[in-house]
């Protein structure tokens, strides 16, 4: 609201210096370009004073050889320098620019004739003589310069008019102009009839107050207005209707009187939100152009002399884009279709209020005759109704002010003084019925009423209302308004009305309403009452349905096929690995091994940094063997483990596991139960619940599970229906042991299962692993504590650095070395009487004792002996003999 | 803590009647009970999510916001002002607008962080519980497990968005009523149409937020790290938003992955214009099949470490 507040107020300052194009003059200069000032002279005053008009040239600096010209025109109440950004922006993009101040305005001399064709306009072919002798500028014959000329208003129908009596000119863009100043300054909406229509009283004070007010020269009634114009438009306004005079002097300065001569391409641009030039002015002019074959693209956008949306970024683009087509011959194909802008078309992401969109149809579809644009019926409702026009036409409705557009309407909505655009009494209404599907409105809707009048005239505004369901208000788009004069005598005849041209998507299940008001404080009313009795002539309103298309239709195709591709890739992927994943697991059995737990061959892990973690490692586990995997930390027992839990791929060698080969997720794994590097738990569930839940993820029947042996092995007792979050590290240690075992797994495979138990669990567990192997099936068990090992284990299998050391059952390990620790007080006696039993031998001495290898001796017959023969014995101790033959063999390793 | 440690630690005869190992299928050396296809059905993996703190604490803020938001209206005090509306100036029209209003205010932020939680957090809070390695040891296939795991999250982040609209036009509706649904637009629809309206609107973010949980998915199956797998996915949303701002990249930024988040607005027009949510879906679903195929390139041969 505040950025629409003060584009308006902006646009009442400078009133109709609004133009479409440059209102955002912020940089005057450029260093690319330079700009050059020069008084021109031009025809004389119809009084004969000579006048100099202001101008300014933009060359592009680096500018080399000749460049097209383009003349850009202010609007009224302006000065050339409203137009140095656009300038400025057609230098930068390789044009010559000329901009200058129109007679009467900025420090240009001489008066206003509001664009007559022998002032003006010969003006403007004045200064496109002066662009055929700029060396800078290119020439399609000696004094006919390439050139285009664009301007906002004012400018926009000098734009019109120079092109239509300067043949010179190669193309054009007049933006927000009229047509018929007549038509804009007395409108009339009522079809088929040539009385004028009604006073525009507040546009117009502006319209001339601006050229009559405080511009510097001695106060006059007439400021810088030429004498005729003054005398006509004050005869005028103190009538309240039209002079002949006026009449024939607006008809002389009209675009209409030589659209047919326009040859040069038109890119017409005219504003949605304009009470001033509505958009039927800028229809008139793209129909009378085309008419004659000049090809003619027409824009609504959301701007206007109403302030609205600015759009200065597209319509400086469009200009450029029709330039360079015309003037450079640029070879890309011209868009020449209509765009309008829809200003309610969809929501701002960033703060959800409505954002303007463009919409295009092909060709010209001058949506404002009826006829050529595709109409549709919806059925009106309305009585007769009789309404009151007061007195002096006060109080009147409030629509659209001069520069405000709605917004003072809005404010007086807001601030609670209620809707100000229809006053209770004045207006007659008719409505359709709710519309049962979406409308696209584009353009001028029309209506046939009767009206009969208790005065000879009647002076009445028609509007068109959007009105939602339930208690939102109706909407009046832009708040714009027809205008009708009629005249009578009244006996019952059809009048026609166009209402507003608007552009407005209405949705299901609202209402068009038609309201016919007798007031409205921006237009002369008649000064005495009067009563009207308007209804239906015809039950309909015709409304234009054009079907529209985004400006950019998003290329679907285009995704579409992307998507296709990528998604047919990964399907064939995925039956790729499925392929494979199946007969790798159906080729990946050897029926020989189906009975051997496990087999190792040649595995080897290289990690991607280089780090090698096993190397050539082969063994072999067979049902109902204890094997204890022995090595210190970072041996590569871990990393052996995970492999044969296909958690980690292997770089050399295979594991077999009752013969199948294991892979990640190998079915083979099901009849093996883990516990490796620590247990794992969702910390949120209990005990319980986590081993219940880990078997349902197996997806196996509970009772295969063997739930009461998993429970009385984690031995939590009540702390099972705890969460493990509380769990100590042994207990989390125990009840992760007790996952591994549930399903009773053919091969268990436990990775260091005593950390963090205390003494007595610990024998508790060599018990349950000596039981478990005794039902037949096979345990694994890595650790880097030998007496548990030793204690435990049937076989052994040494590593060290990713390599295997030994490999055998615990006794053939011993049995490689294993000694008793004699503390005797003579030696040399104790060896020589010991070394007589069999089998025994001195391992030699050491600051302890002696050490003896027993080889199967009892060490109680080597006391015996001992003591028999005189020495003493102190202490007998045998030594932690598979630690010995650890230490050795990784002693070796590391030599 | 220790209690029941001492008294039922006993014999272990449960093990001396055990029974001999279940029959064997030759052709792939499995238990014949086990059935990869059986394996974490979708009913566990939601008990085993349902469960945890986080997924509660999402799912009640979600139910609680709403209500949040109607204090605020109701003690603040909404002056509709002058301006052209939003949705937020219409949020106390009605049940539908109020949903409108939180689902608006949901979509660029909190969404994505819900959404992002479901999907990074369900195969990274595995790794980093190590609970991962044993339900792939069970052995449930690494494809299975994402897939069922992928199921399950974007499962939960559509309930996050059906449960946030539910509770928030149950909210409207007994604070404001029903009523015609209003748009800024100034359109009004009747109530039925605004229900299919909002059904619309629910797909269309559904869709929106699949590129959100297939990039957390992705980088959830990356990381051992929920919370970077979580963060991540929403710091990378940002990013995209940001460069979504920046109007120098043009017409590139439409195909940032987040530039059509918004389009479902595009619902509240007159007829629902459905060119940019045909796009928006496009490309959604494109980014999404590349993240997820990337994912799960990367998880089928990864080294499971943790």
């Amino acid at each position: 609201m505040r950025r629409r507040t003060t584009v308006a107020l902006a646009s009442a300052a400078v009133i109709v210096a609004v133009a479409a194009i440059g209102t955002t003059a912020i940089a005057s200069s450029d260093p690319a370009v330079v700009q050059t000032v020069a008084m021109v002279k031009v025809g004389n005053d119809a009084d004969g004073t000579p006048v100099s008009l202001d101008t300014t040239l933009f060359v592009p600096k680096n500018l080399k050889g000749t460049a097209p010209a383009v003349l850009l025109a202010h609007g009224f109440g302006g000065s050339k320098d409203d137009e140095t950004a656009d300038a400025l922006d057609l230098a930068r993009h390789g044009f010559v620019a000329l901009t200058y101040s129109a007679r009467g305005f900025g420090h240009s001399g001489g008066q206003i004739s509001l664009d007559a064709p022998q002032y003006e306009v010969a003006d403007a072919s004045r200064l496109i003589d002066l662009l055929a002798t700029n060396p800078h500028v290119t020439l399609d014959k000696p004094g006919d310069p390439v050139v285009g000329v664009a301007g906002g208003s004012y400018g926009g129908a000098l734009t019109l008019e120079a092109a239509g009596y300067d043949q010179r000119i190669d193309a054009i863009v007049p933006a927000i102009t009229w047509n018929e100043l007549g038509q804009s300054l007395f409108p009339q909406f009522a079809q088929g009839t040539s009385t004028p229509g009604v006073f525009k009283k507040q546009w117009a004070a502006d319209f001339f107050g601006t050229g009559s007010g405080d511009m510097g020269v001695t106060p006059t009634t007439c400021g810088k207005f030429a004498a005729a114009y003054c005398a006509a438009y004050q005869a005028s306004a103190a009538a309240g209707r039209p002079t002949p005079e006026i009449l024939a002097l607006m008809a002389a300065n009209s675009p209409a009187r030589i659209l047919d001569k326009i040859k040069a391409p038109t890119l017409l641009i005219q504003g949605e939100a304009d009470s001033l030039f509505p958009l039927s002015e800028g229809d008139a002019n793209a129909k009378g152009i085309a008419a004659g074959g000049t090809p003619v693209k027409l824009v609504w956008y959301g701007g206007g002399h109403d302030g609205g949306l600015p759009e200065t970024k597209r319509i400086r683009s469009l200009t450029l884009d029709w330039f360079d087509h015309y003037l450079k011959n640029d070879k890309t194909a011209t868009d020449t279709r209509f765009e309008v802008t829809v200003t309610n078309a969809s929501l701002s992401a960033s703060d959800s209020q409505p954002k303007a969109s463009v919409r295009v149809a092909p060709g010209l579809p001058g949506v404002t005759a009826a006829g050529s644009t595709p109409r549709q019926s919806l059925a009106l409702t309305g009585a007769r109704q009789t309404v009151i026009a007061p007195a002096g036409g006060n109080p009147a409705a409030l629509t659209s002010l001069p520069g405000f557009g709605s917004a003072l309407s809005t404010i007086a909505q807001a601030g609670g003084l209620g809707d100000l655009s229809t006053l209770p009494g004045q207006v007659a209404t008719f409505e359709t019925a709710p519309l049962t599907k979406a409308l696209q409105l584009t353009g001028s809707s029309t209506v046939d009423l009767t009206v009969r009048s208790t005065a000879p005239t009647a002076t009445l505004f028609a509007t068109l209302l959007d009105v939602p369901q339930g208690d939102a208000k109706a909407v009046l788009p832009e708040s714009l308004v027809a205008p009708i004069q009629l005249t009578g005598p009244f006996t019952g005849q059809t009048v026609r009305v166009t209402l507003p041209a608007i552009v407005r998507d209405i949705a299901p299940e609202h209402r068009l309403r038609v309201v016919i008001s007798t007031t409205d404080q921006g237009y002369a009313m008649p000064a005495d009452a009067r009563a009207y009795t308007i209804g239906l002539a015809a039950a309909t309103l015709s409304v234009p349905v054009l079907p529209l298309t985004a400006l950019h239709p998003s290329s679907l195709t285009g995704l579409w096929v992307g998507l296709a591709i990528v998604v047919l890739v990964l399907l064939g992927a995925w039956l790729v690995i499925r392929q494979r994943t199946r007969r790798r697991i159906e080729s990946a059995s050897d029926p020989s091994l189906a009975a051997v737990p496990l087999v190792i061959t040649g595995l080897g892990k290289a990690y991607r940094g280089g780090f090698r973690a096993v190397s050539d490692l082969t063994f072999r586990v067979e049902p109902g063997q204890v094997l204890g995997l022995l090595g210190p930390n970072g041996a590569g027992k871990t990393t052996t483990l995970r492999m044969l839990m296909g958690l980690i791929a292997p770089t050399e060698g295979e594991i077999r596991v009752f013969g199948h080969r294991i892979s990640p997720g190998a079915p083979v794994l099901s009849r093996v139960g883990a516990f490796v590097e620590g247990p794992g738990f969702p910390p949120h569930l209990t005990g319980v619940d986590n081993l219940l839940l880990y078997w349902r993820a197996v997806g196996r029947p509970l009772e295969e599970a063997h739930l009461d042996i998993a429970l009385e092995i984690a031995g939590l007792g009540d702390d099972i229906y705890r969460r493990t979050k509380n769990y100590s590290h042994g207990m989390r240690q125990r009840l992760g042991i007790a996952q591994a075992m549930l399903g009773l797994p053919e091969l268990l495979v436990l990775d260091e299962p005593t950390n963090g138990l205390d003494p007595p669990q610990i024998r508790e567990m060599r018990d349950v692993l000596a039981r478990y192997a005794a039902t037949g099936r096979t345990v694994i068990v890595s650790s880097h504590l030998l007496s548990e090992v030793e204690q435990t284990c049937t076989d052994v299998v040494v590593m060290d650095r990713g390599r295997l050391v030994a490999q055998g059952t615990v006794a053939e390990l011993v049995g490689r070395g294993g000694s008793t620790l004699f503390g005797v007080d003579d030696e040399d006696a104790a060896v020589r009487i010991a070394s007589a039993l069999p089998g025994v031998t001195s391992a030699g001495r050491s600051i302890d004792g002696l050490m003896l290898d027993l080889n199967g001796t009892p060490p109680a017959d080597v006391v015996a002996a001992l003591v028999a023969a005189g020495v003493r014995v102190d202490k007998v101790t045998p030594q932690r003999r598979l630690e010995e033959v650890f230490l050795t063999l990784v002693g070796q390793e590391q030599q | 803590m220790s209690s029941g440690t001492v008294t039922t630690q006993g014999t272990h005869g449960g093990l001396a009647g055990a029974p001999p190992p279940e029959a064997v299928d030759p052709r792939t050396g499995a238990s014949v009970a086990y059935n990869a296809g059986h394996t974490l059905p979708l009913r566990v993996e939601v008990v085993r999510q349902f469960r945890r703190r986080r997924t509660q604490l999402a799912l009640g803020f979600l139910v609680i916001l709403p209500f949040l938001l109607v204090l605020a209206f109701e003690a603040g005090n909404n002056d509709p002002g002058a301006g052209a509306p939003g949705l937020v100036d219409l949020a106390t029209v009605g049940a539908a607008n109020f949903t409108l209003f939180t689902l608006f205010a949901a979509t660029g932020f909190l969404l994505v962080v819900v959404v992002a939680l479901f999907a990074g957090d369900t195969v990274a809070a595995e790794a980093s519980w190590s609970s991962l390695r044993y339900l792939l040891a069970a052995p449930i296939p690494r494809a299975r497990l994402l897939r069922q795991k992928l199921v399950v999250a974007l499962g939960y982040g559509f309930f996050a968005i059906v449960l946030l609209t539910a509770v928030a036009y149950v909210a409207g509706l007994i604070f404001w009523g029903t009523g015609a649904a209003r748009s800024p637009l100034g359109t009004t629809l009747p109530t039925s149409t605004s229900l299919v309206r909002l059904l619309i609107i629910v797909g269309y973010l559904a869709i929106v937020m699949l590129f959100v949980a297939a990039l957390a998915f992705l980088l959830g199956v990356y990381t051992d790290a929920p919370l970077g797998a979580v963060g991540g996915a929403v710091v990378l949303v940002i990013v995209s938003n940001i460069l979504d701002a920046v109007s120098a990249l043009g017409s590139l930024r439409e195909a940032l992955p987040t530039h059509y988040q918004y389009a479902w607005t595009d619902a509240l027009s007159p007829s629902v214009s459905w060119s940019a949510m045909t796009t928006g879906t496009l490309y959604s679903l494109g980014y999404s099949v590349v993240l997820l195929g990337l994912a799960w390139r990367h998880f089928l041969r990864k080294d499971v470490l943790s």
